[in-house]
């Protein structure tokens, strides 16, 4: 196996003229990014498309330090991998939805040809398009070079001097995301009615008196830990209708 | 005087104005008083224009006043100009003088009427209108003026608009009004088209330039507006219903104004006439014929109002038989002498109305010359001189008529010598009916079956004897009576008064002249003359005794030669089905069908399109997807064969 | 030396198309959502290859905030989930189909 990836980088090096260990490496990083994305499609349990996506933020790193970006590279597992993909963790623990999807069922009319056949169209297009237009335009330079000194160097001074004020912007992005999170994740504050006193009452449950009497059953079911405490898979107790063969109307989603 | 010519306008203008601002807090009579004010300052400036007039020298007595531009656009500019001349003097004088004495008489006969002052309002803004038309120095302002008469006519006619008789009377007469204008407005464009100016002087200096066919159609337009204005066949039928209206606008518009605008019209485009012959011949025609028909239909109603209009249409088809025959100044002539005994027998009519409470009907009259003398002495009058006994005017006047008629015409002479004996004998059918014989207004009757036409009048009980009217009701009668008798002077060619030396130079050339000898002249006086007391004697012989006979009252003269069921058969009916088709099929089903299916169609295409928002989010990526295709293969293309 | 930056682009390309397909595919909305991180992945590995080929540091810069505005995105994103489908275990995006017209 090793040796066959050796002889076809060999043949890779000598047909484009770069080291065989700058092909090697970027065929078995790209192996790993391909085969990871097509695992996070194809994977039916979410936590396990969650580890396949880690996988291919790896292979992505090990292709931006191909290309000379080392900071990035290390950016990118840090922040991706580290943080984003740990998040996306959390959430899956959180609510729970570990379950398996059946993927066998595909409950839109038409969606899946049309999603191949598009996609496949779509990709044939862009490829097509960069063998005709040629990829690079040979545009001079505009944020600086990205040689000459180290790339760190480079890419803190191109950031704190001609991308100043995106750098303020975004760090003004991340309180106001920070904060919309939270907004959006609590729950409504409580009040003296237990009726209304629904835990997070979001858009799917403005309907249907049966949501309230479920989740006021519920909240029964587990008051003691209510005050600040998540009730964990209570709506399990209210009756679940979440078959994918039934795309049903949002009472449903309540009852 | 002549350059205050406008005044003539404008005052009863003024009084229109005043009537409209504070006319009902005037109030009975005073609004009467008030207008009759201003027609009568108008009548005196008129007098100050006309000796001026006299000043200028003939043969070309003119004056024009511009008054302001009126419409300026590119080539067609039509300036708001007044023209003086004698024949539009003439009218004038006549117009404002009969109308200061219908005003006067209007005051005692309209006293009580609820609406007293609306009445005098519509009166002044009907002879402001006559004026304009009569003193329009170019075509539009005499259309002007012809619109303005029409809707006063309107409005006066159905003054008492409450009772359903007298509103349809009203819309009738405006239709059949308009249906002439729509002649006349079409005469406008094609002189236009052909001079590019609506002003007579031009016009009539161009008419060379116009082809001969072009001018026979312009005369034929303007032919038709007339028959529509002075009720000839075939747009008659108006003006016996427009007798709906009080009494004095009886007088004025139907008798001694409004109706002779067509005359007035006709004179003054007497080069085109002359210019076409042949249009001159129908016009000829038309007044012979309607001469004719209007009096066999006078001799069978019982409505004293109806008698009188139909005699109305048969005197001014007598003065189209003279336009017609190229003597302007006959018709001319006789539209005076018609103006001062028609008005007096139509006022005079309006005091037996007024002194028998409200009866028209001649059924239920009789007697009345032991009740009502200063009525009946005027009546009188006006009688003989409609019948044309001599010496009074109208003898003078239709001999006129008939002798230019015998030179150039001589068929339609005998028509109007027939029908000048009808007028004698209707005429004197009616003053037997309602001053001779017994009183028949005493005795209680049940209403005749199959009578008038609708509209007519009929009480059931008796009726208290009769009074007679008040000073401000005979005055004017006495005025119009003298004239009625003296306007004969005219005829004397010597005199001062005569109305030839005057009028002549307007016609110059045009005018018709008969080259009679005077033997001929003579004769057909004679003709005249005896003609006229044959019949008058035959007329109140026979109906001084008795006042049913039907054998000389055949419904079908009194149905009008059912000429009203005609127009509804042919018009009348086809019209609203028609209208009945477009309310029914048209509107409902084309009209809103349409506008309901564009708002069905854009239903239906929304209800279409609506399919693609299913509500689901990987529909809505793969329509996002579907686009970016789209997007990449036009790049492709794009640069694949660039 | 280094290899033909078409090789990273074609990369980039078929990255992109999996992600879509994934996108279009799947229904639970986490697995979703990671297959957008998959297209925004594909970005920046353009982004740097382009930065490469055409000795430009921007490419670079561009690609630090996608990564940091793909953070926020991935907060809010989830904060939003976890608001909608904090009810049912297994709810799929397939039942958020209120804006049915």
């Amino acid at each position: 196996m090793i040796g066959l990836i050796g002889a076809l980088a060999a043949v890779a090096s000598a047909a484009t003229h770069a080291s065989w260990v700058d092909v090697g490496t970027f065929s078995v990083a790209a192996a790993i990014v391909l085969a990871g994305a097509i695992g996070v499609v194809v994977a039916r349990n979410p936590v396990h498309s969650a580890l396949m996506l880690v996988m291919t933020l790896f292979g992505v790193a090990v292709l931006f330090v191909l290309q000379q970006d080392s900071f990035l590279a290390a950016v990118q597992v840090i922040v991706y991998a580290g943080a984003i993909v740990v998040l996306f963790l959390f959430v899956i623990m959180f609510l729970g939805v570990d379950r398996e999807e059946n993927l066998g069922v595909e409950p839109l009319r038409g969606q899946r040809p049309l999603a191949v056949g598009l996609v496949a169209l779509g990709t044939t297009g862009l490829l097509l398009l960069g063998q005709v237009s040629g990829w690079t335009t040979g545009a001079p330079h505009v944020a600086g070079s990205d040689t000459g000194q180290p790339n760190v160097n480079l890419l803190g001074k191109s950031l704190y001097t001609t991308y100043l004020f995106p750098f303020e912007a975004t760090a003004a992005l991340l309180i106001i995301a920070v904060v919309g999170a939270v907004v959006l994740a609590r729950r409504p504050p409580p009040s003296t009615n237990p009726v209304d006193d629904e835990g997070g009452a979001g858009p799917i449950d403005a309907t249907g008196d049966s949501v309230a009497v479920d989740a006021a059953a519920a909240a029964e079911v587990a008051s003691p830990p209510r005050e600040g405490g998540i009730p964990l898979r209570a709506p399990h107790a209210s009756g679940v209708a979440g078959s994918p063969g039934s795309p049903g109307s949002p009472e449903e989603m309540g009852s | 005087m002549l350059h205050v010519t406008y005044l003539i306008i404008l005052l009863p203008l003024v009084g229109f104005t005043v009537q409209l601002l504070v006319g009902r807090r005037l109030g009975d009579p005073v609004a009467g008083w008030v207008a009759t004010f201003f027609i009568a300052a108008s009548f005196l400036v008129s007098i100050g224009v006309y000796l001026d007039l006299l000043m200028v020298q003939a043969p070309v007595r003119t004056y024009s006043q511009n008054l302001w531009t009126w419409i300026p656009v590119d080539r067609l500019q039509v300036h708001a100009s007044l023209f003086v001349d004698p024949l539009s003097m003439t009218m004038v004088l006549f117009v404002t003088g009969v109308s200061m004495l219908i005003h006067l008489y209007s005051i005692g006969y309209m006293k009580g009427d609820r609406d007293f002052s609306k009445f005098f309002l519509y009166m002044n803004l009907f002879v402001a209108s006559m004026l304009i038309l009569v003193l329009g120095s170019n075509m539009v302002v005499t259309y002007l003026g012809w619109e303005g008469v029409g809707a006063c006519s309107y409005w006066l006619v159905s003054f008492w608009f409450t009772r359903d008789s007298a509103a349809s009377a009203g819309k009738k007469a405006f239709v059949y009004n308009r249906i002439g204008d729509a002649g006349f407005l079409l005469a406008i464009f094609l002189t236009y088209d052909k001079v590019h100016s609506l002003e007579y002087s031009t016009v009539f200096a161009n008419i060379d330039k116009i082809g001969s066919a072009d001018v026979t159609a312009i005369c034929l337009l303007l032919l038709v507006g007339v028959v529509g204005k002075s009720a000839q066949i075939p747009l008659f039928p108006w003006l016996a219903d427009a007798m709906e209206g009080p009494t004095p606008v009886s007088a004025l518009i139907h008798a001694a104004t409004m109706v002779t605008a067509g005359v007035y019209l006709l004179c003054r485009v007497n080069p085109l006439l002359h210019a076409s012959p042949d249009a001159a011949l129908v016009v000829a025609i038309i007044g012979a014929a309607t001469a004719f028909v209007a009096a066999t239909i006078a001799c069978a109603q019982n409505d004293i109002k109806k008698v009188l209009a139909y005699s109305t249409v048969s005197q001014l088809g007598y003065m189209f038989l003279a336009i017609g025959c190229g003597a302007y100044e006959a018709a001319i002539f006789l539209m005076v002498a018609h103006a001062f005994f028609k008005g007096l027998l139509f006022l005079g009519s309006g005091s037996v109305i007024h002194g028998l409470h409200d009866e028209q009907d001649l059924k239920r009259m009789g007697n009345l010359r032991a009740y009502m003398p200063i009525t009946f002495i005027t009546f009188a009058v006006g009688w003989l001189a409609i019948a044309a006994v001599p010496p009074l005017s109208g003898f003078w006047a239709k001999g006129d008529v008939l002798e230019n008629t015998w030179a150039a015409h001589p068929a339609l002479w005998a028509v109007g010598v027939v029908t000048a004996g009808l007028t004698a004998y209707y005429m004197s059918r009616l003053t037997g009916l309602a001053f001779f014989g017994k009183d028949r207004w005493s005795a209680e009757v049940a209403i005749d079956a199959g009578d008038d036409l609708p509209g007519a009048h009929h009480s059931e009980g008796a009726i208290p004897e009769p009074h007679e009217s008040v000073w401000i009701m005979t005055v004017p009668l006495w005025i119009l009576a003298f004239f009625a008798a003296v306007a004969g002077v005219m005829a004397i060619s010597s005199s001062r008064f005569s109305l030839a030396s005057w009028i002549d130079p307007v016609f110059g050339a045009n005018l018709y002249n008969d080259h009679l000898s005077s033997a001929s002249v003579w004769a057909l006086a004679t003709i005249d003359g005896v003609v006229a007391v044959v019949f008058v004697a035959i007329g109140l012989r026979l109906w001084m005794t008795r006042a049913q006979r039907p054998a000389l009252e055949a419904a079908f003269l009194r149905g009008a030669w059912y000429i009203n069921e005609l127009y509804d058969a042919v018009f009348g009916r086809p019209s609203e089905r028609l209208a009945a088709f477009c309310a029914d099929v048209v509107d409902p089903k084309v009209i809103d069908g349409a506008v309901n299916g564009v708002a069905s169609a854009v239903r239906g295409s929304g209800a279409l399109v609506r399919r693609t928002q299913t509500g689901y989010v990987r529909n809505y990526v793969l329509g996002i997807v579907v686009g970016t295709v789209f997007v990449l293969g036009f790049m492709l293309t794009r640069l694949w064969w660039s | 030396m280094t290899i033909n930056a078409d090789w990273y682009l074609a990369l980039g390309v078929v990255l992109f198309s999996i992600g879509a397909f994934g996108v279009l595919i799947r229904r639970n909305v986490l697995v979703m959502f990671m297959c957008v991180e998959l297209m925004l992945n594909a970005a920046n590995l353009t982004f740097v290859t382009f930065a490469r080929v055409l000795h430009d540091i921007g490419g670079q810069v561009l690609v630090f905030f996608v990564l940091v505005v793909a953070a926020a995105e991935v907060v809010v994103g989830l904060g939003i989930v976890v608001a909608i489908f904090r009810r049912r275990a297994n709810a799929t995006a397939d039942d958020l189909h209120m804006m049915k017209g």
